[in-house]
């Protein structure tokens, strides 16, 4: 195994008091003071992630919407200087190598797309290989995670702390759109956006900048209790707000539009990568679907990859799976048979051997008050 | 720093055994609790459970996976601590106190021999947290 890479803030981290893991080859926190208090801290303050481990790109070109719109699943037309959206990019069979976010930049000069670290390095050698390929496209993409900082602040308490050292008024700043400013001087692109289910932040700076302005959020929002989070309750978070993992709800044997994924694929926009499969999908019959349960039995907690029968049948399973810090229970995703999905319906997780009785429940598990 | 107890004998799979007589107390070591972070579900064997040294004794669940729990010392379970069943959270708060897991009439009282001591554990579990 080579050894972990590591982020700007990894000493910070140990500093920290950060259980240090190997994450898709970088060196993370995966919990400072424990996943539970990390997680409450998030839905009633606010957390500060490290998320240097994720790759950034630049789509630059008179031809970067075209190579976008060809190589992405959503509608890149239609956003707007500044504003982003939720994406795939798919394989010809129609199934995802990864799951990003595109952002028009604020000056509307070319696109910025965010994607996972455990993918990064083939999904940017995915798109410069398809850019190479389409000669008729005048595009370039560019690798340029080495000189991206990017960190996240969420919670309830993120805009009021965030607000306290940026330039730009944050209010102004909509749901899914990014704005140029300062942030204590330095030149960032902020974003509300984020993967908690939660009112947030993602702030792109650059790379050498992340620890200054790492130190300087803990410092101006330790009084609201701000405090750094770890992968563990990153990922406890995302599940209740039944957001998509790339390996877990997404991967290269499971379409989008068995994962409630279709709002972002935008079939009638085009010929993009993978979208002759899943036209043919479509017509065919969708025949899976991602449902939410809760374990309404004592037996243990769901995981990634346990099956999941009905009267003594495996239908399907499950996908993601936790002890819920907010709702108290054992929750879930599973990918099954279709015509197991309703709400109300019962699952029986086969956990240890044993089949454990579940409820299927509507999803998302969390959603903020308005 | 983590906790250990005088007078305990310690697996290295980071269990814990307080022997009085023919009885023993089995537990998981502070070492445990914290490497596995929040704890949220035990399988415990029932009383008149046969268990045997070095064999699952249960299956300890944090927010973030699943884990064997093994049997410090060989014997049938007498009584099962349904307190840290209901509330799996003590592991974390009172790994040596409050989350006993079972007691257990011992088969073999030489099977200690296999076990290290409160002062040989100190050694281990601080070379295993230097990792």
């Amino acid at each position: 195994m080579p050894e972990p890479k590591k982020t700007p803030l990894a000493a910070r981290h140990e500093e920290l008091g950060g259980r240090m893991v190997d994450f898709a080859g970088w060196y993370m926190p995966v919990q400072f003071t424990g996943i539970i208090n990390e997680h409450n801290a998030v839905r009633t303050k606010a957390g500060l992630f490290d998320l240097g481990h994720m790759g950034q790109v630049d789509v630059r070109g008179k031809d970067a919407l075209a190579f976008l719109q060809y190589v992405t699943t959503n509608d890149v037309s239609a956003l707007n200087p500044g504003q982003a959206q939720y994406a795939m990019l798919l394989l010809p069979t129609g199934c995802p190598i990864d799951d990003i976010i595109v952002y028009r930049r604020p000056d509307g000069d070319g696109f910025f797309v965010v994607v996972n670290a455990s993918n990064a390095e083939r999904d940017i050698a995915w798109m410069q290989q398809k850019a190479a390929e389409r000669t008729d496209l005048d595009v370039n993409v560019e690798n340029v995670s080495p000189v991206t900082g990017m960190f996240a602040i969420q919670g309830p308490l993120a805009e009021a702390i965030l607000q306290r050292i940026t330039e730009a008024d944050l209010s102004q700043v909509e749901y899914f759109s990014a704005i140029e400013t300062t942030v204590d001087q330095v030149p960032c692109m902020v974003a509300r956006t984020g993967y908690t289910g939660e009112d947030g932040f993602e702030v792109y700076c650059p790379i050498a900048q992340v620890q200054t302005l790492w130190d300087k959020l803990l410092e101006v929002g330790r009084a609201d209790g701000l405090q750094p989070i770890g992968l563990g309750a990153r990922d406890t978070l995302r599940l209740e707000a039944k957001m998509a993992l790339y390996g877990n709800e997404l991967s290269e044997e499971i379409t989008p539009l068995e994962v409630g994924l279709s709002w972002a694929v935008k079939l009638d926009k085009g010929d993009f990568i993978g979208r002759d499969a899943l036209v043919k999908q479509k017509s065919e019959g969708i025949t899976r679907r991602l449902v939410g349960f809760k374990m309404v039995e004592r037996g243990g907690v769901p995981r990634s990859h346990y099956d999941v029968q009905v009267d003594g049948k495996t239908v399907g399973f499950v996908t993601s799976g936790t002890s819920s810090p907010t709702l108290g229970e054992n929750i879930g995703l599973a990918l099954i048979d279709k015509s197991y999905a309703g709400v109300g319906k019962p699952l029986q997780i086969m956990i240890r051997g044993k089949a454990v009785a579940a409820e299927q429940i509507r999803t998302p598990f969390y959603k903020r008050a308005e | 720093m983590t906790e250990i107890p005088a007078g305990l004998y310690f697996t290295k799979s980071h269990e814990w055994a307080k022997i009085d007589g023919d009885v023993a107390t089995l537990g998981v070591s502070d070492f445990a609790q914290n490497e596995l972070g929040d704890i949220t579900y035990l399988e415990l064997p029932e009383p008149g459970t046969t268990i045997t040294q070095g064999e699952p004794l249960g299956v300890i669940e944090s927010v973030k996976a699943a884990s064997d729990i093994y049997t410090a010392l060989s014997g049938e379970v007498l009584e099962t601590n349904q307190d840290v069943v209901d509330s799996p959270e003590l592991v974390n708060s009172s790994p040596y106190d409050k989350a006993w897991l079972v007691k257990v009439r011992l088969s073999d009282t030489s099977e200690v021999n296999n076990l290290m001591d409160s002062e040989k554990y100190a050694t281990f579990a601080a070379e295993q947290s230097g990792h």
